[in-house]
């Protein structure tokens, strides 16, 4: 088996109950498995559920078992790797703030407007950019406008989902 | 987390009853007739409860892990779930080893922990642990029950986790004032569960694929696992049935033994790093590997990089995260081994297809050319007690008995389950995955009390008993004839013989001094003590022993300086064995090879 590290976005559905989470996150770190970024909320009040998204890297065979390990879990009602199952859109949400004179705030303003972020909150030597995308196109807004005083970066972390009709969990009951 | 029904079904009580009842009338209802406990205050309620009803046997250990293990061991001589109920605290915090050794080995264990009531949980209340958190990597699935409408629906699902897909143990943590407040009784779902269902049935298709492989193999071979014995009598039959089928040789891991009888000339032993040369040279040099409830464990593969090289593999595991874990297959099938087996048997009869002489024929010829070196000799000679004699004296005096054998972990396990036959599944409790001293003796206990009529065994090392002697005290207070069967060889063993290999000779804190005189021992505890200290004596002691109807412990003073082999040392090949003192092949402690365990 290939020992190239890959990239993967995995989807789990699971019962909103305490604890779940640790489960979740233990097995990555009792394991020595990574976590790029984590997201998780409850999508289903009615029946309970919270979908986590979980961006990873491993070999074939990691990101194999980690599939498996975590379908194994008593509260997970399904696992997609929305990576290898068909196309799939991903998104990030960021809070980006940047602090210095006005010079540096109306260039980073018409950067802001470039890159669609939008300003959330402004004073007079500060703002808050609120920018939604693609993991990268989040990283090249954070690189461009770090020489313009970039003090601080607050980011959401990935959700994704498949496109198309296919859909996780509203089937199951 | 329950089954679909959004509202339990709630019994109509004239009088509620309290938590504590709940969780007993579940247990009945599961099945349970016997609990391994030990009490302290936050279960006083349930222990008043088991005071006033007369359904559930209780059996008060001398220390917690001793109750997992004996869990472990009724668990593993019935095929039933064991049950362990402790106190919060510390109570909980000893079960840890005996949970991480179930859910290694795939013991389905129920463990009952006491808590402090739900409003003061996180007060650094007197004995509260964190009993979920500590006890979530070591368990299949864990529950803190803080609703008591939730309670008896959480006791019948923790059994059907421990005991479904692949049997594990769990953690429910009771607090106080659940156990102590009323709680609705509902019974045991039969619905589906609502996430846990664990695969069970073969994909028709991977089946047939297994039977294009097995038909062509030219150098099969059975890699037959304990998930086989976990899969029941009938799945260990149907395994026989198709081994005796096809022709192959078949190796069982230290888990499967008995999964197949050893008597049958088609079993080539035990594999991995004690076991014996045919069996991991077979397993070197086939083409086509039949995986059956085996998990691949770093003891059976030696060097990953140069296991089995040129075969092609199946592998039938109920786990999915089993298969391609370790050992990348060609074929994975996720079932239960019995369900699969038999599938497996239907299609291999369908075929018409036969044990292949004609193409089997050169395969067995080269095996038996290996057998031919006896990877399990010894000499016996002299006074000195040889520890493999021992072994087979007691395997054959305790022939024609209904006899159940458990170990603790070293030399001594390992000669036992080279020289110990084992004809029939469920008569050989050992602890695999997790290597713990001190599991033999509280697991003998378990399979007693399940089994009180027949002669249990535990095969020990002086140095593993010691660590749950206590147990003595609870196998005398309820009549329980377990035999401890120590091989004394006044060394932790297996250290020792590491140290020989890889270490230069330096026996840094291996030497057992201060040893109990373990007569005198039995003798304190209302035992039977018996020594043998030459090998004259041997068979006299064991005979005795089997005749007391009494718990009795042998001490079998054997050679000191005797190693196991064959070995093959950590990071090595299967290729790479060393069978004897007098062998060449060095036990080479490669770079690689010394940081594994
Ligand atoms: C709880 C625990 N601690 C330490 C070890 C490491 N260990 C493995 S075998 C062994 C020596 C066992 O000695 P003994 O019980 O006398 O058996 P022998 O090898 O001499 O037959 C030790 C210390 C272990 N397996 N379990
Ligand atoms: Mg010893």
């Amino acid at each position: 088996m290939t020992q190239v590290e890959e990239r993967h976005t995995i989807a789990v559905l699971v019962d909103n109950e305490p604890g779940v989470l640790a489960r979740v996150i233990g097995l990555f770190s009792g394991r020595g498995y990574n976590i790029d970024s984590l997201t998780v909320a409850e999508v289903d009040a009615e029946r309970s559920r919270s979908r986590i998204n979980i961006v990873t890297h491993g070999t074939a065979q990691v990101i194999e078992q980690i599939k498996a390990l975590l379908d194994k879990l008593v509260p997970v009602h399904r696992v997609a790797d929305l990576t290898i199952d068909g196309p799939s859109v991903e998104r990030e949400l960021a809070l980006i703030k940047v602090v210095g004179g006005r010079e540096q705030l109306v260039q980073a303003l018409r950067l802001a407007d470039f890159m669609h972020a939008r300003l959330v909150d402004s004073s007079i030597e500060s703002f808050v950019f609120e920018i939604t995308g693609a993991s990268d196109q989040i990283d090249a807004f954070i690189h461009l406008i770090e020489p313009l005083g970039l003090t601080e970066v607050s980011r959401a972390g990935v959700v994704a989902m498949a496109r198309g009709p296919a859909s996780l969990g509203r089937d199951d009951s | 987390m329950s089954a679909t029904s959004a509202m339990p079904r709630t019994e109509v009580q004239t009088q509620p009853l309290t938590g504590s009842e709940v969780v007993l009338k579940a247990l009945v209802e599961q099945g349970v007739d016997v609990v391994f406990g030990y009490p302290g205050g936050a279960v006083l309620p349930l222990y008043d409860a088991i005071f006033k009803q007369n359904s559930i046997r209780h059996i008060l250990v001398r220390h917690e892990q001793g109750a997992v293990h004996a869990a472990e061991g009724y668990a593993r001589s019935t095929g039933k779930v064991g049950v362990v109920l402790v106190t919060s605290g510390p109570g909980a915090t000893n079960t840890v080893t005996g949970l991480t050794d179930a859910l290694m080995d795939s013991v389905p264990v129920v463990c009952l922990t006491g808590q402090v009531p739900t409003h003061m949980i996180g007060n650094d209340a007197f004995q509260e642990a964190d009993t979920v958190g500590i006890t979530r990597p070591c368990t299949k699935h864990n529950y803190l029950v803080k609703e008591p409408a939730r309670l008896a629906q959480v006791i019948h699902e923790a059994f059907h986790v421990a005991r479904s897909g692949r049997p594990g143990p769990v953690v429910v943590d009771l607090p106080k004032d659940v156990l102590m407040g009323p709680a609705p009784y509902t019974p045991k779902e039969t619905v589906r569960h609502k996430t846990y269902n664990p695969r069970v049935e073969p994909q028709a298709d991977a089946i047939e694929r297994a039977l294009d492989l097995m038909a062509e193999a030219r150098r099969p071979i059975f890699y037959v696992g304990g998930g086989v014995i976990n899969a029941g009598p009938e799945a260990c039959a149907a395994v026989t049935d198709l081994i005796r089928r096809t022709g192959f040789p078949v190796t069982l891991t230290l888990m499967g033994l008995g999964a197949f009888p050893a008597s049958d000339p088609q079993f080539v032993g035990m594999l991995g790093m004690h076991g014996t040369y045919e069996a991991n040279l077979a397993m070197h040099g086939c083409d086509v590997m039949v995986a059956i409830g085996s998990r691949f464990d770093d003891r059976v593969t030696g060097r990953l990089d140069s296991f089995s090289p040129g075969s092609r593999k199946i592998h039938i595991d109920i786990d999915p995260s089993s298969i391609n874990k370790n050992v990348p297959v060609e074929l994975g099938i996720v079932a239960d081994a019995g369900r699969a087996v038999a599938a497996l048997l239907e299609g291999w009869r369908a075929r018409g297809l036969q044990p292949d002489g004609a193409k089997l024929g050169p395969w067995w010829d080269q095996i038996k050319a290996w057998q031919s070196r006896d990877s399990l000799r010894f000499r016996q000679s002299g006074d000195v007690i040889k520890p493999q004699h021992a072994i087979r004296r007691l395997y054959e005096l305790t022939q024609g008995r209904e006899t159940y054998i458990t170990t603790e972990v070293g030399q001594h396990q390992m000669w036992a389950a080279q020289h110990f036959k084992f004809e029939q599944p469920r008569h050989w409790m050992t602890s695999g995955g997790l290597g713990t001293m001190g599991y033999g003796l509280p697991a003998a206990m378990g399979v007693q009390v399940a089994h009180p009529d027949a002669l249990v065994i535990d095969i020990a090392g002086e140095a593993s008993w010691v660590m749950n002697m206590q147990e003595m005290s609870t196998i005398l207070q309820y009549r329980l004839p377990v035999k401890s069967f120590i091989l004394n060889n006044s060394y932790m063993g297996m250290v020792r013989q590491w140290q020989e290999f890889f270490h230069g000779n330096r026996y840094s804190e291996s030497y057992m001094d201060s040893l109990p005189d373990f007569v005198k021992l039995a003798e304190a505890f209302g035992a039977v003590g018996l020594r043998a200290t030459k090998a004259d004596e041997l068979d006299d002691v064991i005979k005795e022993m089997i005749a007391v109807d009494r718990p009795v412990i042998c001490d079998v003073v054997v050679d000191r300086a005797e190693n196991v082999y064959p070995m093959i040392p950590g990071g090595a090949a299967h290729n790479e064995i060393k069978l004897s003192p007098e062998d060449d092949a060095p036990v080479r402690g490669s770079e690689h090879g010394m940081v594994l365990v």
